[in-house]
């Protein structure tokens, strides 16, 4: 069968000989034009007057619009209307694109933006989370709260209380392929429309809504993105918007591609917060509540801020029972860059959030990090599973006193067992009260403390401390428990189209888009499995808005749970077709005809697939199919902070190493380990390498990726020269990377689970494991903020030294 | 302007060029190889990576800044021709889909001409090899399995490109330091091009229009590197590469800068003479050349004349350098390897220094003899450390003279924030290299780089 084949990625060969096919490389119809937008300068102020005289009259420029010459919609927005295409007279960050110039070149456009002779009434920025609460400037009447007991009180109650705040900055996607669309005009009011998108149905939608046309006159095609990661959610509709309307307005085809400053200043990036927090924790460790603040830097215009918000709010327990929790978010509204979907989706930020608690409150109690955090794990799961691979250990209330926990590799001589952690009325659920039925935690820590041999690195890395004044180690361990649906639940939901040709090749297309994750790969390994053919029977299609309507973004890490449900459905009707027909030709039943090994056999017979694929089709039955898959069980009201928003939770855990140089706070990364839950793994090549990317990902955003603004409010971190991602040698020294061989315990694709965004979280181990290297410079906590730069880790040292955070 | 070159193996002749094209969207736009691709549009990223064989061998360059000019009598093999004409894939090719080395692809064309590039080389250093191409998707892991997986294969014939250089060159492309002199007196307005890794960025991201362009790729007595025994000297047009292998053994951590300084693509274009007569006060090449006492050579027309190097850089953006000048070499005297460069940026590869630290302290019989010890990063020019040196000259060399000697960087240095580093930041790291000179010197471990799990 052809699923939880490890085969490489179905474009790898194109990808290497440069053949595979981009936006930007599309060959484009003659006399093709090229657009670029005028920007804004100042953050916040209007429009007083407005010379485009030296733009139009530059070399190559055929036109040159405002908001003014827009013939319908103004508006590029993925939620409340409030981000025009083109300015409306007020601008409100450095980047705003207040004029389209259309031009004969890719060049020509460039140079005649820069061009535009704009008054404006300067105003005051608001750039800071102090300047937005000062104005009340923000998302929403006021903040979300979701809670759970009484977090307040159980804190007062506590033996030990921590707290303490921190900067999480946010990030850039630095998607090797810059924002790009072509549009080429059809005849009548129609458009093809080709993008680089997450999400080619909100393109159409935007699209026909700015031309003034039904979403039918409208096509788009993605063929594939090189690299996504939320940050093509939302931010392709102003290019693509903007070459439809130029398309329509001058008859020929129109291009826009960002020039990589241009892309990082104009596009939005990862919501940075401000985390305060305050947790209370009993004598043996276990939290008795913790109360959270979340300060999101939303940006200008609200784009996709609620729900990454709130999904920040819903990862504040990553992996522990909190019995009593509270969690305040406020979401702020500020002259930059709308900020936007970016892998994880807020998750990450909430779960740095309960991990620094949990961070804090072991280095205040003189615990082991990881046994704290085993100590206030959810209960393992319950739920029966059909093979499974770990035995279910342990009962409610899961440290077992009767334990012998050093010999599971565990993390200290525990002399004395801890106290039984009392399971609290509410049962274990979620600070909204979800019940966790499928905790892999357990299991998976021992396992990675194992084969990781934490026990004794750590205690060579005492010792290195112990005899090294400069260079300092540090190690640390953190856990991922994410949740997997979009928490807007009518987006949980996906269709396929499925054709079978008569020689028994299989056209396969689906809503899901192509960022290099393999998508495409697993879903037809999908189909191949379905029909009990070979892959290469099995076409890749473009995504396409005409084959299949209504799709929901590839975001969320959806896509295979999804997409691949929803071409099983469509096999399986053809499939049924075809056996139905055989049965009935050899008086059998269609329980009896089976597909596999290329092979349908019905009674007696043995046919290829390319023949029953014939003769089903001169017994004149369809061999094309649609196939809709929703996700069961989910319910979710977010304004009261209720429900089961996820179907199941994808978990991980990762150990991480790390040397810190204390006279100027340079680091890396020595060693990472990591054991990740792809649920039974479509194809665990890709998802390794997803697991491997996520994690250099996610150190990188928390170490030396910073987004940098000056006090006008222009981002001065525009580049690859200023803005770093992690580069080759940046990556673990040793990186052992492995997958939980368990399934899902909820009915998914073949019962895998979705492995996209959990893993970027892994990279929360480098951040904590820097905070122990400094640890180890003085008394006190480090208390870093994120990034940890070279420079804050050299200001966390000078903490250390100056007697602790 | 005429060139001519091989592309791919077969040769290309253009003719009335703009001297400032790039290659990248010449082979994009007028040729249709859209296998090579735009990432950042200014050396960076590497997804433009292409293989340039010259009679100095084959090297991985980044085609988005990279002139057509540049080119002329050289050889280019894009992505399209890794493979064979018959379509038999490049090992590195092969092992990049074998070991999942891709995932959205789009930086992979990149890294794939940087591979073959290195394995036409016979390097194994594979994390320096592709420290300038980025990849967003994989983390690298399984990229580097496949580098080394290719390792074992042969070269394969059809990527050794032999290139043709007899096509006479355009006046604006000399092929001397005397051609050179005689085209920029008669072009005192125009723009010299050494490697364009700075220029290249004039044209792609602020857009400007440069004209006349004198390019001097081909001044081949410009390129020399003389080793005697009394002192060392760099032409102008030594690429940063070439300078690395011969500092490796005069001044290794000269050397180390150099592995981390840009990448290997940059450091193919990118010479010692550009670093200098940029001015910027962050190159890393001018701290650590006035650290070793170094002297620039300066040409214009028939005369020759020499500054200390040090005295070149007048303020920011304002250079000791006449019209019509230009930067012949660059020596310093031999001398016992007492250098130690510490380059602090935020990545350790392919980073731009935040602060880069240049000391070269002598100790005699216990006691400090000679200090020279140079700053990036902390002016507007590149600048000696005067308070600090005098601070250690005639003392004991002991911590205690080292930590007595911190309060005179104050003195000496009044650095700035920005994107890269704090002020205080700056100040208070300058004062700690000085301290990590004294530890290393004494044989502790200083250097993260060095350390493992």
């Amino acid at each position: 069968m052809s699923v939880t084949k490890p085969l490489p990625h179905d474009a790898a060969p194109l990808h290497v000989a440069g053949t595979a096919r981009y936006v930007d490389d599309i060959p484009t119809p003659k006399g093709t034009l090229h657009l670029a937008f005028g920007i804004s300068p100042i953050a916040k102020g209007k429009v007083t007057a407005m010379d485009l005289s030296a733009v139009k009259s530059a070399d190559g420029v055929v036109s040159v619009m405002t908001a003014e010459d827009l013939p319908f919609s103004n508006d590029v927005s993925p939620s409340i209307h409030d981000e025009p295409l083109l300015s409306d007279g007020t601008v409100n960050y450095i980047g705003q694109p207040v004029f389209l110039v259309i031009a004969t070149s890719h060049l020509a456009a460039r140079k005649a933006a820069r061009l535009g002779k704009i008054d404006y009434a300067e105003e005051d920025a608001i750039l800071t989370i102090e300047d937005a609460l000062a104005a009340n400037s923000r998302f929403e009447e006021g903040p979300r709260i979701y809670a759970k007991g009484d977090a307040d009180a159980a804190i007062a109650g506590a033996a030990h209380v921590i707290e303490g705040e921190f900067e999480l900055g946010g990030q850039e996607h630095f998607y090797l392929e810059g924002q790009a669309a072509l549009a080429v005009p059809n005849e009548g009011a129609d458009m093809l429309v080709h993008s680089s998108t997450q999400h080619p149905t909100e393109i159409q939608h935007k699209v026909a809504d700015a031309l003034g046309v039904p979403m039918h006159a409208v096509r788009v095609e993605t063929r594939r993105m090189g690299g996504g990661f939320g940050g093509k959610e939302s931010q392709g509709n102003a290019l693509a918007v903007a070459c439809a309307i130029a398309a329509r307005a001058t008859g020929k085809a129109c291009k826009m591609r960002y020039d990589r400053d241009d892309d990082m200043i104009i596009t939005g990036k990862r919501h940075a917060f401000r985390i305060a927090y305050r947790a209370g924790f009993d004598a043996h460790g276990h939290i008795k509540g913790v109360s959270f603040l979340h300060h999101a830097i939303c940006g200008w215009a609200q784009d996709l801020s609620l729900p990454v918000a709130d999904r920040a709010m819903l990862h504040s327990d990553n992996a522990y029972l909190l019995p009593n929790a509270r969690i305040e978010s406020h979401r702020l509204k500020t002259n930059t860059q709308s900020a936007t979907a970016y892998r994880g989706f807020g998750g990450p930020q909430g779960m740095v959030g309960i991990e620094r608690v949990m961070d804090h409150a072991a280095h205040t109690l003189g615990l082991d990090p990881v046994e704290l955090r085993r100590r206030n794990y959810y209960e393992p799961a319950h739920a029966p599973v059909m093979e499974q691979t770990e035995p279910t250990r342990k009962p409610m209330g899961h440290v077992d006193p009767t334990e012998d926990l050093t010999s599971l590799g565990a993390v200290e001589q525990v002399t004395t067992p801890p106290p039984v952690r009392p399971v609290p009325e509410g049962g274990n659920t979620t600070p909204y009260g979800m019940e966790v039925t499928d905790f892999e935690l357990h299991g998976m820590t021992d396992k990675l403390l194992e084969t990781s041999d934490y026990v004794a690195r750590k205690a060579a890395i005492d010792k290195w401390n112990a005899e090294n004044p400069v260079i300092k180690k540090g190690i640390a361990f953190s856990p991922v428990k994410f949740g997997i649906s979009f928490t807007l639940t009518h987006l949980n939901q996906a269709g396929a189209l499925v054709h079978v040709y008569q020689d028994g090749s299989v056209h396969l297309n689906h809503g899901g888009t192509e960022m290099g994750q393999g998508l495409f790969q697993k879903v037809a390994q999908v189909a191949a499995s379905r029909f009990g053919i070979p892959l290469e029977m099995v076409k890749i299609t473009a995504t396409d808005t005409a084959k299949v309507p209504n799709t929901s973004a590839t975001a969320a890490s959806s896509g295979s749970d999804l997409n691949g449900m929803a071409v099983k459905a469509a096999c399986d009707t053809i499939r049924d077709r075809m056996a139905d027909y055989l049965a009935e030709q050899h008086q059998s039943e269609a329980a009896n005809v089976t597909f596999s090994d290329g092979h349908v056999e019905v009674g007696e017979e043995r046919y290829t697939f390319a023949e029953a694929a014939a003769l089903t089709y001169q017994g004149r039955v369809s061999l094309s199919a649609t196939g809709f898959y929703k996700t069961p069980k989910i319910e979710w009201d977010r304004i009261k902070g209720r429900g089961r928003p996820f179907f199941y939770f994808a978990y991980g855990a990762s150990i991480t190493e790390v040397a810190v140089d204390t006279l100027t706070g340079e680091n890396r990364i020595l060693r990472t380990d990591i054991l990740h839950d792809a649920g039974a793994s479509l194809n665990p090549a890709l998802d390794i390498g997803q697991v491997e990317g996520a994690y250099v990902q996610g150190a990188g955003w928390l170490t030396t990726e910073e987004l940098v603004w000056d006090d006008k409010g222009n981002l001065r971190t525009h580049a690859p020269s200023t803005y770093k991602i992690p580069a080759c040698s940046d990556r673990p020294d040793v990186f052992n990377v492995d997958l939980w061989g368990g399934e899902n315990r909820e009915d998914t694709i073949y019962r895998s689970k979705a492995v996209g965004e959990p893993p970027f979280m892994l990279g929360i181990s480098a951040w904590l494991a820097m905070s122990n290297a400094v640890a180890a410079c003085g008394e006190g906590y480090p208390a870093l903020d994120a990034p940890a730069t070279a420079e804050e880790v050299w200001n966390g040292v000078q903490r250390m030294r100056r007697g602790g955070g | 302007m005429k060139i001519t070159f091989l592309l791919n193996g077969e040769t290309v002749e253009l003719s009335g060029i703009n001297p400032t094209a790039t290659l990248l969207d010449w082979l994009r736009e007028e040729r249709g190889l859209t296998g090579t691709k735009e990432g950042c549009n200014e050396g960076d990223c590497g997804a433009c990576t292409v293989m340039v064989t010259d009679e100095g061998g084959a090297k991985a360059l980044n085609a988005c800044i990279l002139f057509l000019p540049q080119l002329h009598g050289k050889a280019v093999r894009t992505v399209e021709g890794a493979s064979s004409p018959e379509g038999e894939a490049h090992p590195v090719q092969q092992a990049m889909v074998d070991y999942h080395g891709s995932q959205c692809g789009f930086c992979t064309p990149g890294f794939v001409m940087s591979m073959v590039a290195g394995h036409a080389n016979g390097a194994t250093d594979h994390d320096t090899q592709l420290a300038g191409n980025l990849c967003r998707c994989t983390g690298y892991a399984p990229i580097i399995r496949a580098a080394q997986a290719a390792e074992a294969h042969p070269v394969p014939v059809w990527v050794k490109d032999k290139p043709d250089t007899s096509a006479a060159a355009s006046p604006m492309l000399p092929g001397s330091s005397d051609e050179l002199a005689d085209v920029y007196a008669a072009h005192p307005d125009a723009t010299l091009v050494a490697g364009a890794t700075d220029v290249g960025l004039w044209v792609t991201k602020q857009l400007r229009e440069l004209d006349p362009v004198i390019f001097l790729n081909r001044c081949d007595d410009l390129k020399e590197i003389s080793v005697t025994d009394d002192r060392v000297r760099f032409g102008a047009m030594v690429d940063m590469n070439r300078m690395g292998e011969a500092m490796a053994d005069l001044h290794p951590s000269y050397a180390e800068m150099i592995r981390r300084y840009a990448s290997v693509q940059v450091r193919h274009a990118a010479t010692v003479g550009g670093n200098i007569a940029n001015g910027s006060p962050i190159g890393d090449n001018p701290p650590a050349l006035i650290a070793l006492g170094a002297t620039l050579h300066l040409r214009k027309g028939n005369d020759r004349r020499d500054v200390p190097l040090e005295e070149f850089f007048i303020d920011y953006g304002k250079q000791d350098r006449a019209q019509a000048e230009f930067v012949e070499a660059v020596s310093f005297a031999r001398q016992v390897d007492r250098l130690k460069v510490y380059k602090l940026s935020k990545r350790f590869d392919q980073d731009i220094s935040a602060v880069c630290g240049c000391f070269n302290i002598t100790v005699t019989d216990g006691n400090v003899t000679d200090a020279r010890i140079a700053f990036g990063g902390m002016a507007g020019t590149p600048k000696r450390a005067a308070a600090v040196e005098a601070a250690l000259v005639g003392k004991p060399w002991t911590h205690d003279t080292v930590l007595a000697a911190l309060p005179a960087f104050d003195s000496d240095f009044t650095p700035m924030t920005d994107m890269r580093a704090s002020a205080n930041y700056r100040q208070e790291t300058a004062k700690a290299m000085l301290e990590r000179y004294y530890f290393e010197d004494q044989g502790q471990v200083t250097n993260v780089l060095e350390v493992s799990a």
